[in-house]
């Protein structure tokens, strides 16, 4: 059945098909056609956020939270390059994004028009695929594609820039029945022999370890996880895109590897025979110097994405799948080979690791100063919201410290910007995930640098209603840079204080508890550590508004473990100037 | 480092080019020749891309190509296994004294004088690369003013068809 309408109403009536819910956006010149039939849109409620990078931040932590494709909007030019680095960030980490921009009108296109800039050439290497609708009879077909490609095989962002006349023409409207996509199929069924081959070795490897990436996350197998590793009786290590994936109370999970990665995590990659890689990309934050990761190690490649496999490594079993399909074929597997009597015996290993957990957990000191340790705001942070909570992490120390203090129970309730790195990435993201799911209590975890990229989405978050808490965690400087100054420059501390928090206490520019009542938010502050629960308790009462509290703490915390920048894992340290001792002493 | 030669059979749509040749530029590769034209199906196109790189990156690449979501099929053509072929148009100095010679060299390649000037002609010719190398090796001595290639088009031998094959995989998963 078709119905007689413009382009716009074409576009909000496809989103609605769709089943977007919440659009994040910012209108303008030419996105302002399709502003008008969504000002009547029943089914779609539009956000208005105060830059689009904050758009499209928005747009991934709904897509955390709902694990369908969030969606923002934005005008040509200016509007839709803000879109460019959350684009990039939901690349980089396989969010599920839709971003719709508006374009000059067809006769402008290529003259460099008013507010024109070529955002399908601009984001064709950040975006899964993209779109340039110049047709209006071309806009549902093209919004169902992009959110098919957004959201199957690995997600990813689309973007589709539709010029203004075509918004603006007389067209017909049918949602389509059937997409026709001859270049887009992605495999999600692995092969047979490949999982069998993969149980076999897991029977066989004396050292294995489970290596958990962000794709078990985002394929839904969590379940699927925990059957498998408890089947099997391997060590678990979760990566930053996979914290919470599978327990942190399970006495499996060795936690985090990587650069600031646990001495069991890193150790027992280092260490093993086999490495069954889920939806993992062999980062060069988990690897460390590549030519020395895991030298002894067989390695299982599961991955939906045939590009990753043997990008970095080289996987001895390839395996092409969706890690849910994957996961749950390789416990039949596995339970097969077991029936069979052949199964692993992998005592000494976990000899070897629960040693390394005993000798080297993860931990901190107090400030001599007796100011605030930053470590420990977090921690007890997590202790008193508890696992239910989401958590957003910015990106440097404070993210490295919410990957580290708290403990992650259940799938989605660690969301960062991981591959990217994107500053600025909490307060917009922790608002997106408190929209896609009201009901749950959102903490972003955000530093003092990180904050100040983004916080004017407070506005939005305070008119919209959307009653997030942010901690900031304040040192007064671009912590993990200053970090690395420390570690790597000899102290010279070149521009990384931002006067935040400074020692003295006495000018703060700007006063975030002020900053946060100008916006409309709650604003608290802790200096001691004996009003740390206080303070949380405080923010947690607060339920009719966003909160902000100023955590002031030490400037001179650093996070360790650490393997530096370019050296290998077999190098980590423990805390300045002490590595582990590898080797079992009994 | 050896030379491989891709055929990607894509649908036809705006900025299929760019995407395909700025995944090339963005993961390091040279392309030492493309061309693009259409193929017996309307709304597909045929790229010949050949590429100077080691084996590992270039499965790396095919990888990528194959993500991009206009791409269909892509297909190594070996060299013993298919007929390669490239187009020359060169410019070549021929006055009275040594027309005759250069005709003479053109023919010896079955080559065709396509125009004739006072002092120029301009010879064309088809065949494998490396004959065409040797053509531009023998036309030197005369003086080249203006050379041009299409770059590769190479299709496999025998009764083996990939837009059909890629066509019927196409339907078998609709």
């Amino acid at each position: 059945m078709t119905e007689q309408m413009t382009g716009a109403q074409s576009l909000i009536r496809s989103l609605e098909h769709a089943g977007v819910d919440v659009v994040f956006g910012i209108p303008g010149g030419a996105i302002l056609p399709a502003y008008d039939p969504l000002y009547d849109s029943a089914g779609v409620r539009h956000i208005l956020m105060r830059h689009e990078q904050g758009a499209g931040h928005a747009a991934e932590g709904y897509a955390y939270a709902t694990g369908r494709p969030g969606v923002c909007m934005a005008t040509s030019g200016p509007g839709a390059t803000n879109l460019v680095t959350p684009l990039t960030d939901a690349h980089m980490d396989s969010v599920p994004l839709v971003a719709i921009t508006g374009q000059v009108a067809t006769p402008l296109i290529g003259t460099d028009g008013f507010q024109e800039a070529d955002i399908c050439g601009i984001t064709m290497p950040i975006t899964k695929h993209n779109y340039l609708v110049k047709n209006a009879e071309d806009i549902p077909r093209t919004i169902a594609e992009a959110f098919h490609v957004a959201s199957s095989g690995r997600p990813g962002p689309v973007l589709v820039d539709i010029a203004k006349d075509a918004l603006q023409a007389a067209t017909s409207f049918s949602w389509p029945q059937r997409l026709d996509m001859p270049g887009y199929r992605p495999v999600t069924k692995p092969h047979g022999k490949q999982v069998r081959e993969a149980a076999r070795m897991i029977a066989e490897a004396r050292r294995p370890v489970l290596y958990v990436g962000g794709g078990v996350l985002r394929s839904g197998a969590a379940q699927e996880l925990r059957v498998l590793a408890e089947l099997t009786g391997v060590p678990v290590t979760t990566t930053l895109m996979a914290r919470g994936v599978f327990p942190d109370s399970h006495p499996q999970n060795l936690g985090m590897p990587g650069m600031h990665g646990t001495v069991a995590a890193v150790g027992s990659l280092q260490k093993a025979d086999l490495i069954v890689a889920l939806g993992a990309r062999f980062d060069d934050r988990v690897t460390g110097r590549l030519d020395s990761f895991a030298p002894g190690a067989k390695i299982v490649h599961a991955d939906i994405d045939p590009a990753e496999i043997s990008k970095n490594r080289h996987a001895d079993v390839p395996i092409v799948g969706d890690c849910r399909e994957v996961i749950a074929d390789l416990v039949v597997a596995v339970r097969n080979d077991q029936a069979a009597g052949r199964e692993g015996d992998y005592a000494a290993w976990w000899a070897q690791l629960d040693r390394l957990r005993e000798v080297y957990p993860l931990g901190y000191e107090d400030a001599d100063d007796g100011s605030l340790a930053p470590q420990k705001v977090i921690q007890r942070l997590g202790e008193l919201v508890g696992p239910d909570a989401t958590y957003v992490a910015g990106v440097g120390q404070h993210q490295m410290w919410a990957a580290q203090f708290i403990g992650y129970e259940k799938p989605g309730t660690f969301v960062n910007s991981g591959g990217l790195g994107t500053m600025g990435f909490s307060v917009p993201a922790a608002l997106g995930a408190k929209v896609g799911d009201p009901e749950r209590t959102v903490w972003a975890v955000d530093g003092d640098g990180c904050f100040q990229m983004t916080n004017q989405e407070l506005a939005t978050a305070a008119i919209e209603g959307i009653p997030i808490k942010v901690a900031v965690v304040n040192n007064g400087n671009l912590g993990m840079v200053r970090q690395w100054q420390t570690l790597f420059y000899d102290g010279r501390y070149s521009h990384t204080d931002l006067q935040t928090a400074p020692r003295d206490a006495k000018v703060r520019v700007p006063d975030f508890v002020r900053l946060a009542e100008a916006y409309g938010c709650v604003g608290l502050r802790c200096e001691r550590a004996e009003d740390i629960d206080a303070t949380i308790e405080k923010a947690m009462a607060v339920d009719d508004a966003p909160v902000v509290v100023d955590f002031s703490v030490n400037h001179d915390a650093m996070v360790w473990p650490m393997v530096g920048p370019g050296i290998s894992n077999d190098n980590i340290q423990y805390a300045r100037d002490m590595a582990p001792d590898w080797d079992d002493e009994d | 480092m050896s030379q491989h030669t891709l055929s990607v059979l894509v649908e036809d749509t705006p900025g299929i080019l760019a995407r395909t040749s700025a995944l090339f530029s963005r993961r390091g590769f040279n392309i030492h020749s493309l061309s693009v034209s259409t193929t017996e199906y309307e709304g597909l196109s045929r790229m010949t891309i050949v590429v100077n790189c080691d084996r590992h990156p270039l499965e790396q690449v095919t990888k990528q190509l194959n993500k991009l979501v206009n791409v269909i099929k892509i297909v190594e053509m070996d060299n013993d296994a298919s007929v390669r072929r490239e187009l020359l148009l060169a410019k070549v100095k021929a006055d009275a004294g040594n027309r005759a010679a250069v005709i003479q060299t053109a023919e010896l390649f079955r080559a065709n004088i396509v125009d004739v000037g006072p002092d120029v002609v301009v010879i064309e010719a088809t065949g494998k690369p490396e004959k065409l190398d040797a053509l531009v090796r023998n036309l030197e001595p005369f003086g080249i003013k203006e050379l041009v290639k299409s770059g590769l088009v190479a299709l496999g031998r025998g009764p083996r068809s990939i837009t059909d094959r890629s066509l019927r995989a196409v339907e078998r998963s609709a």
